[in-house]
């Protein structure tokens, strides 16, 4: 029904309405697969996960095998992580070291580590047999890749939109938070939180810049924290866990001042003036390592920058004052794997480690209650959506239709921090990128 | 000394009667049995040694096991609507350590863990370390500690107590 459609494919996304299907239909979930994330820029991994040549690591793209690797001058290469006789992956996921090669454990083919086939057990059955000609001699595929301030991201269509131009000014959340650290430095650091989601990838970074749920949704979570600390004896510290959690019930006002900004191609944040990681405790000795860094006027610029939610369209959402990246890794239509990170502030206080690991655990753990209020109204949107009552999600919230024409812009756009123009930003970008590479008009 | 020390006995039938509270789903009475200053950590990690710079599943302290405990029964809990019901089989505790001076003892608990809720069964395994303090009041959890077979696997919701 979709595949070689594009013409369909753009009719399921309307002004202010998306079509169920984008959440619910198995044919768009394989087409996502196919283009949308062969065609954008997508996380791999960080390259402090990397340090010496011969590591690596194996993860997704889409659904994708993957390998990042370090190479002996020091450059990351990210490559298909599929042996080219049998299929076999050459190594299972997670982080590795490779040594010199990669070995497959199957019929030990071994591939220098970028890629190149070097050499295979009994070489000389394959003379005169035309090998030379088969995909299997040109060793294993590369994707295009970026290596942007350590964060590691890929293109594996040969052909596109480039890193630069796909990304433009967005990057800026990267880099306040590589600046937060006094060395300009940052480390994958205290381990990655896991926690799988029946439902679909984009209801996950939809809820990233939808600031009209937290203080529904979480009342439950946040709310019964704010309120079990009431109750505590006057004069009592205010726990680290009690400031981690109330700014989650504030009002609505405070979201709508906070701020929305768009940029092309879908990213977009939350917390252009505040966010709820604004009014955190200062944490010892810090401040003085930034300014003695920085100076001060450069100290304050850095740490002043307190974005909320950034999401690098389609699947990471970055948190730069609090260190944490989100990877929402799509597995299925109805199914998504969580993949929650977390960095240390090189040269930094570990109390700020240590926060950032409170927050992770707090908020994005399969045992945190945030995460049971979020996950508990996914799944009902993937149930609910199967509803043949009415076939549109509501996107309208503050739209204007003179924001087709404001983008693209370099700066990208405030607005309203409840405006849903993000969610829909999201959506153009998905029908411009999963339609890029398909054949026009050869539609059923 | 007219504290009585406990007997292996003892802090094995402490262990039991533990678990019996959260299967009665008595959260109020199964969080008093926590010294004051107690935790309930879940690692993240194989052998973790460290909650603070090293990720939890969670690492809890009272308050923050309250929080789950009023949550669990809010009329705007929508995780918990309808509620999740949990079962622990546990093989028998064995005492680790004692530190009478200090009035700690260690046991250690194999154990089989079901949540259900709705039509869902989750069966996670693992092990429960838990450090007693005898107090005036009779033995108190200072420490449990909750180590999966499987800490670092994507779980979905774990919304009780193991």
């Amino acid at each position: 029904m979709y595949r070689d459609n594009p013409e369909a494919i753009a009719a399921l996304v309307r002004d202010t309405e998306v079509h169920k299907d984008c959440y619910t239909s198995p044919e768009l979930f394989a087409l996502e697969m196919q283009h949308l994330f062969a065609n954008t820029w997508v996380y791999v991994g960080h390259a402090s996960q990397i340090p010496n040549p011969g590591d690596y690591y194996a993860t997704t793209v889409g659904d994708q095998p993957v390998l990042m690797v370090r190479l002996p001058d020091g450059s990351v290469k990210v490559l298909h992580n599929r042996c080219l006789h049998k299929g076999v992956k050459l190594v299972s996921e997670g982080a590795g070291h490779a040594g010199r090669f990669f070995r497959c454990p199957y019929h030990a083919w071994t591939y220098k580590l970028d890629g190149a086939l070097q050499s295979t057990p009994l070489r000389q059955g394959y003379e005169n047999t035309g090998f030379e000609l088969c995909e299997a001699s040109r060793g294993m595929p590369a994707a295009t890749s970026q290596v942007y301030r350590d964060f590691v991201f890929c293109r594996l269509a040969p052909q596109g939109v480039g890193f630069d131009e796909y990304f433009g000014q967005s990057l800026s959340t990267l880099d306040n938070m590589v600046d937060r650290s006094p060395e300009g430095r940052l480390q994958v650091a205290g381990g990655v939180l896991r926690y799988m989601h029946r439902c679909n990838w984009k209801m996950l970074v939809d809820n990233q810049t939808d600031t009209c749920h937290p203080m529904v949704a979480h009342e439950s979570s946040a709310g019964t924290a704010v309120r079990v600390w009431k109750a505590a004896p006057e004069g009592t510290p205010k726990p680290m866990a009690v400031e981690l959690f109330a700014p989650f019930v504030s009002p609505y006002e405070f979201f709508e001042k906070m701020g929305i900004r768009v940029w092309d191609h879908g990213h977009g944040h939350t917390g252009v003036a505040d966010s709820i990681h604004a009014a955190y405790s200062p944490v010892p000795g810090y401040w003085e390592q930034m300014v003695a860094a920085y100076g001060e006027a450069r100290a304050k610029q850095i740490l002043g920058e307190v974005r909320h939610n950034t999401v690098y369209w389609p699947n990471i959402m970055v948190k730069g004052p609090i260190q944490t990246l989100r990877l929402f890794k799509p597995i299925a239509a109805d199914r998504t794997l969580v993949e929650s990170w977390t960095f240390r502030l090189v040269g930094a206080p570990d109390l700020l480690l240590e926060r950032t690991l409170m927050y992770n655990r707090l908020i994005n753990a399969p045992t945190s209650v945030v995460g049971h209020d979020d996950l508990e109204m996914y799944e009902r949107a993937q149930a609910g959506l199967l509803s043949r009552g009415t076939d549109w999600i509501n996107v309208a919230r503050l739209y204007d239709p003179a924001e087709h024409d404001r983008l693209p812009r370099p700066e990208g756009v405030v607005t309203n921090g409840t405006n849903e123009w993000q969610m829909r930003n999201q959506m153009r970008s998905w029908v411009r990128h999963i339609t890029a590479s398909m054949k026009q008009g050869v539609a059923a | 000394m007219n504290v009585t020390l406990p007997s292996d006995h003892d802090l094995a039938g402490f262990v039991l009667r533990e678990a019996r509270l959260l299967d009665d789903l008595r959260f109020d009475d199964w969080l008093a049995l926590f010294t004051d200053d107690g935790h309930y950590w879940m690692p993240l990690q194989h052998g973790q040694t460290d909650p603070r710079l090293v990720c939890s599943l969670m690492y809890e302290d009272k308050l923050l096991l309250q929080v789950r405990i009023e949550r669990l029964h809010g009329a705007r809990t929508f995780s918990q609507q309808p509620i999740s019901r949990c079962h622990h089989l546990l093989q028998a505790p064995s005492v680790e350590s004692r530190d009478e001076a200090a009035g700690l003892y260690v046991t250690r608990t194999a154990f089989h863990y079901v949540e259900a809720r709705q039509d869902e069964q989750q069966l996670h395994a693992g092990w429960a370390t838990h450090t007693l303090k005898s107090t005036p009041e009779g033995l108190r959890i200072q420490l449990k500690r909750v180590d999966l077979v499987n800490c670092d696997a994507a779980f979905g919701n774990l919304q009780l107590f193991m």
